[in-house]
C-alpha cells in the first residue's frame, strides 16, 4: 500500500505540459477530451466531404467534380464518419464518463488507454493522404466489395493498413473498458446498478472484440489478393467475391450496434433526468441491450439479399432480422413510458433526446421495411437505403452524441452553456435534417441508385430540397463548436449535480471534477442504482 | 474486485504508446510504398521496424521494472489477466475469419462453381470443364492461378508438430508448476524444453513450405486451397514464432531472477497465449491437413 501510494503521489509532481501533455498523458478525462476532439474535427472533414456529395447532386449533371472523385467522396465520408467521428466520439464518452460512473480512479489500463487514441490521428493520416495519391483516394465504396475495390490504385495498401491499424485502436479501447467495468467498480456498484451508459459500452465492447479482428481478416485477404496471388474472392481460383460480402458483414452488422448501442445507453440516462422519473424497465433494458448484441451475429447477410443467396439463407436473414425489433422496441416503449405521468422540462439535451427517439424510431423502421427479402429487392442499393441508414446514424447516433455534450458539458467545464443557443441549434439540426434525409426515402422508393454522381430528370426536386437541407444542416453545426467554445471560455458556474434530475455517482463530483476521479471509492450508500 | 482503489498503481505520463503508433506508421507507410513498388519503401520499412524494436525494449522494458519493483497489487493483477484474455479473443476473432474463408469456398463456393445446387449455370457459363473437388487441386481457371501435384498429407510432418505442439503445451505447464512450488531448476528446464520445441515446430513447418513450394507446387497462388492453406498455416506460424519469442524473453527472465510463485502474470500470459496457438494448431490439423 505505502509504495503503491507514494508512486501514486509523485507522479503529480512532473506532469509535463504543453503538447507533450497530451501526447503522453494516461489521465482518462484527457484521453477523452483527446478522443472528442478529433470525433468532432473529423465530424466536419466527413462533413465537408458530405457537402461535396450534397453539391454536385444539387442538379442533374455534372457540375464540379469528376464521377471517380465523388465516389471517392462517398467512400472516404462513410469511413471517416464511422471511424473517425461516431466511435472515436464513443470511446471519449466512455474515457469521460465509465471511471465516474462506477467510482474509479480511472480507467484499469491507462498507457494502453493513451495508445489506443494516438494510433487514430496516425491511422487517419494514411487514410486521408490517399486522396492526393495517383488514382485518387479509394473509390469502390466503404465496404471494399472486390473485385472492384482492387481496382484502387496507390491507395489501396494505405486503406488496408489504415483499417487494420484503426482497428487496434478499437480493440484496445474495448479491452480496456471491459476491464475497467469488471476490476474498477466501487464497492457496492453492482451490476446491476450500473448505469445504462455503462452496460451499452461493455456490450458495445464486447462486440468490438468479436467483430473488429474479423474485419482485420478480411481486409487481409484482400491484400493478398491484390499482392501475394490468393485467391479468396476470385472464383477463377475457386474463391468467391460473394464470400468478401459474408465475412465483411460478419463485422459489419455487429458493427451497427457498436456504433448505435451507447446511443441507448445516453438516452437512457437524459430521458429520466429531465423526466424526473426513474427509468422505466431497468433490466429489461440491459437484456434487450444484450439481445440485440446476440441478434447482431446472425443477421448479416440482410445486407446481401440480391447477391444470389440460397433460399434458405433468405429466408433464416430475415426472420432473424426483423427479430431485432422487438428488443428494440422495449427500449423504445421504455423510453417512453417514463416519460408518461412524468414532470418533464426541455432543455437542449432533453431535445435532442426526443429529437432521437421519433427520428430512430423512423430509421428502425424503414429497416424493418429492408429487412423483408422480397421488399428489399426492390430497395437494394437505393437512395431508400441512404435515407434509412442516415436516419439512424446522423439523427440517432450523431443526435445522441450532441445530447450527451450537451448533458455532460456543464460536468466537464463548470460552466453553463449557453441555453439559448442551444435551442437554436437543436431546431436548425432537427428541421435540416428531415429536409436532408426525408426526401430521399422518396428518391429510393422512386429508383434513384445510391453512389452516383449524376442521375435521370426526373428526381430532379427532391436532390435539389435534400442537398439545400444538408447545407443548412451542415452550417447549422458550428454553432455547435461555438457553444462548446464559449462553455469552456466561461459562463454561469454549475453545480455538483448540474440538472435538477439528475442522479448517479459522476453528478456527486464537483464541476469540473478532479483530475483523478474517485481516489478514494465513493461511499456504498451514495449508489443509488441505474434505474435513477 | 472493489477493493480500496488507492492502492491501484496509475502510471504517469508516458512517451511509450505515442513512439509505437509512430514506430508502427513508419512500417505500415514502408509496407504500402512497397507494395506499390516504390524503391524507397523496404527502407522505410526496415527504419519503422528498428523503432518497434526499440519500443518494445523500452515499453516492456518499463512495464517488467514496474513489476519487479512490487507496485503491481492483485487488483492490477486481475486488469493485467483480464486484458489478456480479452486480447486472446480478439485473436480467436481473427483466425475465424480464415476458417469461415476455408469452410465458405469447401462447402459453397467450390461445389458452387462445380455446378451444385444453384450452380449449375455458373458451371455451364464460366467452366463447364471444372470439376468440384476437395482438395483442390486444380482451380477453375489456369488464367492467374495454378495447379498443384498434391497436398501435405496428415500424417507426415503435421502429425509429428501436433505431437510437438502438445508436448510443448505440457512442458509450460510443467515449467508452470515448478514456478508455483518456488522450483527454479524446473522452471528453467521446462522453459528451455517449450522454447525448444517451439522453435522446432517452426523449423519443420518451415522446411514444409519448401517442400511445398519446390516439389509439389503448391504455392499462394494455387487457387482457394493454396490461399486458406498457407494463410491459415502462416498466421499460425507466425503466432507460433511470436509466441516462441515471448517465452524466450520470460527464460530470460526466470534465469534472472524475477517471479515468484504468487506473482508471475507475464508467466502465466504468455503460457495461455502458447496454448490459443496449440488449439488454434489442432484447429488446423482436423479441418486444413486431415479432414
Ligand atoms: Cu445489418
Amino acid at each position: 500500500m505505502s509504495e503503491a501510494a507514494s508512486h501514486h503521489d509523485d507522479h503529480h509532481d512532473h506532469h509535463p505540459s504543453g503538447l507533450m501533455r497530451w501526447l503522453t498523458t494516461t489521465n482518462h478525462k484527457d484521453i477523452g477530451t483527446l478522443y472528442l476532439l478529433l470525433a468532432l474535427v473529423m465530424f466536419f472533414i466527413g462533413g465537408a466531404m458530405a457537402l461535396v456529395i450534397r453539391a454536385e447532386l444539387f442538379q442533374p449533371g455534372l457540375q464540379f467534380v469528376q464521377p471517380q472523385f465523388f465516389n471517392s467522396m462517398t467512400t472516404v465520408h462513410a469511413l471517416v464518419m464511422i471511424f473517425g467521428a461516431v466511435m472515436p466520439a464513443w470511446t471519449g464518452f466512455a474515457n469521460w464518463m465509465i471511471p465516474m460512473m462506477i467510482g474509479a480512479p480511472d480507467m484499469a489500463l491507462p498507457r494502453l488507454n493513451n495508445w489506443s487514441f494516438w494510433i487514430l490521428p496516425f491511422a487517419f493520416t494514411l487514410l486521408l493522404s490517399t486522396v492526393f495519391m495517383p488514382g485518387g483516394a479509394p473509390a469502390g465504396g466503404w465496404t471494399m466489395y472486390p473485385p472492384l475495390v482492387l481496382q484502387t490504385g496507390a491507395a489501396f495498401p494505405f486503406l488496408i493498413f489504415a483499417v487494420h491499424f484503426m482497428g487496434a485502436s478499437s480493440i484496445a479501447g474495448a479491452i480496456n473498458v471491459i476491464v475497467t467495468v469488471f476490476n474498477m467498480r466501487a464497492p457496492g456498484m453492482t451490476l446491476m446498478k450500473l448505469p445504462l451508459f455503462v452496460w451499452t459500452w461493455i456490450i458495445t465492447a464486447f462486440l468490438l472484440i468479436a467483430s473488429i479482428p474479423v474485419l482485420a481478416g478480411a481486409v487481409t485477404m484482400l491484400l493478398t489478393d491484390k499482392f501475394f496471388g490468393t485467391s479468396f474472392f476470385s472464383a477463377a481460383g475457386g474463391g468467391d467475391p460473394v464470400m468478401f460480402q459474408h465475412i465483411f458483414w460478419f463485422f459489419g452488422h455487429p458493427e451497427v450496434y457498436i456504433l448505435i448501442l451507447p446511443a441507448f445507453g445516453i438516452i437512457s440516462a437524459i430521458v429520466p433526468t429531465f423526466a424526473r422519473k426513474p427509468l422505466f424497465g431497468y433490466s429489461s433494458m440491459v437484456y434487450a441491450s444484450a439481445a440485440i448484441a446476440f441478434l447482431s451475429f446472425i443477421v448479416w447477410a440482410h445486407h446481401m439479399f440480391t447477391v444470389g443467396m440460397p433460399l434458405a439463407g433468405e429466408l433464416f436473414f430475415m426472420y432473424t432480422t426483423v427479430l431485432i425489433a422487438v428488443p428494440t422496441g422495449v427500449k423504445v416503449f421504455n423510453w417512453v413510458a417514463t416519460m408518461w405521468h412524468s414532470s418533464m422540462t426541455f432543455e437542449t439535451p432533453m431535445l435532442f433526446a426526443l429529437g432521437f427517439i421519433v427520428l430512430f424510431t423512423i430509421g428502425g423502421f424503414s429497416g424493418l421495411m429492408l429487412g423483408v427479402t422480397p421488399v428489399d429487392f426492390q430497395y437494394h442499393d437505393t437512395y431508400f437505403v441512404v435515407a434509412h441508414f442516415h436516419y439512424v446514424l446522423v439523427t440517432g447516433a450523431v443526435f445522441s452524441l450532441i445530447a450527451a455534450t450537451y448533458f455532460w458539458l456543464p460536468k466537464w467545464t463548470g460552466h453553463m452553456y449557453d441555453e439559448k443557443l442551444g435551442k437554436l441549434h437543436f431546431w436548425l439540426s432537427v428541421i435540416s435534417v428531415n429536409v436532408l434525409f426525408f426526401p430521399q426515402h422518396f428518391l429510393g422508393l422512386a429508383g434513384m441508385p445510391r453512389r452516383i454522381p449524376d442521375y435521370s430528370v426526373q428526381f430532379a426536386d427532391w436532390n435539389m430540397i435534400s442537398s439545400i437541407g444538408a447545407f443548412v444542416f451542415g452550417f447549422s453545426q458550428l454553432l455547435f463548436v461555438v457553444v462548446i467554445w464559449k462553455c469552456v471560455k466561461g459562463g454561469e458556474k454549475a453545480t455538483a449535480q448540474v440538472w435538477e434530475g439528475a442522479h448517479g455517482l459522476e453528478w456527486t463530483l464537483p464541476s469540473p471534477p478532479p483530475y483523478h476521479s474517485f481516489e478514494t471509492p465513493p461511499e456504498p450508500s451514495t449508489i443509488e442504482g441505474g434505474m435513477r | 474486485m472493489a477493493a480500496a482503489h488507492t492502492d491501484y498503481y496509475i502510471p504517469g505520463p508516458s512517451h511509450w504508446p505515442v513512439v509505437t503508433s509512430i514506430a508502427i506508421f513508419t512500417m505500415f507507410v514502408g509496407g504500402a510504398t512497397t507494395l506499390n513498388g516504390a524503391g524507397i519503401g523496404p527502407m522505410i520499412l526496415g527504419a519503422g521496424f528498428l523503432l518497434f524494436l526499440y519500443v518494445l525494449f523500452g515499453w516492456f522494458g518499463t512495464v517488467i521494472g514496474e513489476s519487479e519493483s512490487g507496485i503491481y497489487n492483485d487488483h492490477v493483477d486481475v486488469s493485467f489477466r483480464m486484458g489478456m484474455m480479452w486480447f486472446i479473443f480478439s485473436e480467436v476473432m481473427f483466425f475465424a475469419a480464415f476458417f469461415g474463408a476455408l469452410y465458405y469456398s469447401r462447402i459453397y463456393s467450390v461445389p458452387w462453381l462445380g455446378g451444385e445446387g444453384s450452380g449449375a449455370a455458373t458451371n455451364q457459363f464460366l467452366w463447364p470443364d471444372f470439376v468440384a473437388s476437395w482438395p483442390l487441386l486444380q482451380p477453375p481457371s489456369d488464367y492467374g492461378f495454378s495447379s498443384f501435384k498434391e497436398t501435405i498429407g496428415a500424417w507426415g510432418v503435421p502429425f509429428w508438430n501436433t505431437l510437438i505442439l502438445l508436448t510443448s503445451g505440457g512442458t509450460v505447464t510443467w515449467a508452470h508448476w515448478g514456478l508455483q512450488k518456488g522450483n527454479r531448476q524446473q522452471l528453467v528446464l521446462g522453459l528451455v524444453l517449450t522454447v525448444l520445441l517451439g522453435a522446432t515446430f517452426v523449423t519443420m513447418q518451415a522446411m514444409e513450405y519448401g517442400h511445398a513450394y519446390h516439389e509439389l507446387g503448391l504455392t499462394l497462388n494455387s487457387g482457394i486451397y493454396g490461399a486458406t492453406f498457407f494463410l491459415l498455416t502462416g498466421f499460425h506460424g507466425f503466432h507460433v514464432t511470436m509466441g516462441t519469442v515471448m517465452l524466450f524473453v520470460i527464460l530470460m527472465r526466470s534465469i534472472k531472477g524475477h517471479f515468484t510463485p504468487k506473482h508471475h502474470f507475464a508467466f502465466e500470459a504468455v503460457a495461455w497465449y502458447w496454448h490459443f496457438v496449440d488449439v488454434v494448431w489442432i484447429g488446423l490439423f482436423i479441418f486444413v491437413y486431415w479432414l
